[in-house]
């Protein structure tokens, strides 16, 4: 039911763990519904993502979409990365099954998070 | 490494047994007839019919008589629900069963409730057993029928099957049981254990698929819900489904046969799973009463992370398993199971369930303890729940009876 992309950063998900003084931490999901995302990013002085982490709770879509999302953002500006949509994870992963789409594709909304926290921070 | 091929989720089905798939193609091919016909064909097959109905009936000590051929465990169980319900309807309305029913039950007991029948659902304690003072205390002027499974299919716990008839009997209220996973894997005695009814489904143990019984006491009358013949004492309509029903009766005569021996292996491999888990692994609950439970089922918690993505690397190890996740059953929901045994829904979604069988081996069940240490741990990185440095004082499943 998954496609080999999606078994592939499944099994080997790439940036997993934590970034220590992140520039931005976003968080999405609840253990009721079995999905926690949380995404770490650190953004240098112009606004271009250098490093992304992620730590999950969740099924085999959910680890595969944080990995993906990981993937996509770094080298990208901040402009660019909130263009990323859930979708787009998606399509990069050649599509997920579909009841997987909305209960576990939150990965996109994770890294907005994350980049909405790093906007405060930079902002106050 | 050679890949491996392991196969531990025998509670979702078995494999057809070679005696049992070779005397079916013969059912096929050369002895194909009707067992309705007048003709010899017709014979023969009416004749390997009443035959397997005598080793069905043998392995839980019935009558040949009080065995109803099905298309499995769920048509089953509708027809001894519907079949009791409409047939006692002028009695009462009242039925009691569990909250941690097989789907076959509850959706057929909602119907019913749709249709005026009331239903009790017994709670559970956290080993997922009912309580008897329970069950007594449920009993009105109008039940007329108690369902309560056999063994749980998910955490395998088997519940006080014989106590339970005998407050049946002492009430006049009938005695259902879904024996899907016992069957073959239990000692089952429907005189001493006042069953009136007993659900079976032939391909959880080693028969094929489409294939299933329901007994049924004598001298218990129920309604037919499936019109079109006479066929099966006018209770079940349809040509009888003569390959699988040879096979299944075959199947019987071989669970029978081979029960002890069955019973004193898995049990043997079970154990060593659940010791060896609990001792080496931290943050994880073994889900189901530990001695009261199927002799090939495990069912356990691994805290912060999730079944599915567990499940998804035993497959990549080349181990078949299950889960009572969210994600694998289609729904939001986890495991009405474990949710009605109190655990909180982060310890649900975290469940394993391991269904051990006839062909397991001692060596496969070391190879999944060599390598599940390190799938957990790889898992437990990954989660933003997990925190190993107060992993002692916060221990989520210290916790999860939140009842």
């Amino acid at each position: 039911m998954y496609t080999e992309k999606v078994i592939d950063h499944f099994s080997n998900p790439r940036n997993v763990g934590e970034i220590e003084e992140a520039s931005g931490v976003g968080e999405v999901g609840n253990v009721k519904c079995g999905d926690i995302m949380r995404v770490y990013l650190k953004i240098d002085e112009n606004d271009v993502i250098t490093d992304a982490k992620f730590k999950t709770f969740g099924c085999g879509a959910a680890i595969a979409t944080s990995s993906m999302v990981t993937e996509l953002v770094i080298g990208k500006t901040v402009e660019e990365a909130f263009k990323i949509t859930n979708k787009a994870v998606a399509e990069a992963l050649d599509g997920l099954p579909p009841l997987k789409m909305h209960c576990s594709n939150l990965a996109a909304d994770a890294m907005h998070e994350a980049l909405k926290d790093y906007m405060s921070k930079k902002g106050s | 490494m050679e890949k491996k091929n392991i196969y531990f989720d025998h509670s979702a089905t078995t494999q057809v047994d070679s005696a049992v798939a070779k005397k079916m193609l013969e059912y096929m091919t050369d002895k194909f007839g009707n067992a309705s016909s007048i003709h010899s064909f017709g014979r023969e097959a009416k004749k390997a019919l009443e035959e397997a109905r005598k080793q069905v009936a043998r392995l839980i000590n019935a009558e040949p008589t009080e065995i109803i051929f099905t298309s499995g465990g769920t048509e089953s169980d509708n027809l001894a629900l519907k079949g009791i319900a409409l047939r006692n309807r002028k009695k009462g309305n009242h039925i009691i069963s569990s909250q941690i029913e097989h789907h076959a039950i509850l959706h057929t007991l909602e119907y019913l409730e749709e249709n005026g029948f009331k239903v009790t659902y017994l709670p559970v304690d956290e080993n997922a057993m009912i309580n008897l003072e329970d069950l007594k205390n449920a009993i009105t002027d109008e039940t007329i029928l108690i369902s309560i499974m056999f063994a749980n299919n998910e955490v395998g716990t088997i519940q006080p099957i014989k106590e339970i008839g005998k407050i049946a009997k002492e009430h006049d209220i009938y005695f259902h049981t879904d024996a899907v996973q016992a069957i073959g894997n239990c000692h089952i005695d429907v005189r001493e254990m006042n069953i009136d009814l007993l659900s079976m489904s032939g391909h959880k143990f080693y028969s094929s698929k489409g294939t299933g019984a329901l007994y049924v006491r004598k001298g218990v009358r129920i309604e037919a819900i499936q019109h079109g013949g006479a066929h099966e004492r006018n209770i079940r309509a349809g040509t009888e489904n003569i390959p699988g029903i040879v096979g299944m009766g075959l199947a019987a005569d071989i669970a029978r046969v081979n029960l002890d021996d069955h019973i004193k292996n898995l049990t043997k491999l079970r154990d060593k799973i659940i010791d060896t888990i609990l001792a080496e692994i931290p943050s994880v609950k073994l889900n189901g009463h530990r001695t009261q439970r199927l002799p090939g089922l495990v069912n356990f918690s691994f805290s912060f992370i999730e079944g599915e993505s567990l499940l998804l690397n035993l497959d990549l190890k080349g181990i078949a398993a299950s889960s009572g996740s969210a994600c694998t059953s289609g729904s939001l929901d986890p495991s009405h199971v474990l949710l009605s045994m109190g655990l909180n829904h982060e310890t649900a979604h975290g469940s394993l369930r391991l269904s051990l069988g006839r062909h397991n081996t001692e060596e496969e069940v070391d190879y999944f303890l060599e390598i599940i240490p390190e799938i957990i741990d790889k898992l437990r990185k990954m989660s933003p729940l997990y925190n190993p440095s107060d992993i002692k004082v916060s221990n989520p499943c210290d916790q999860c009876i939140n009842r």
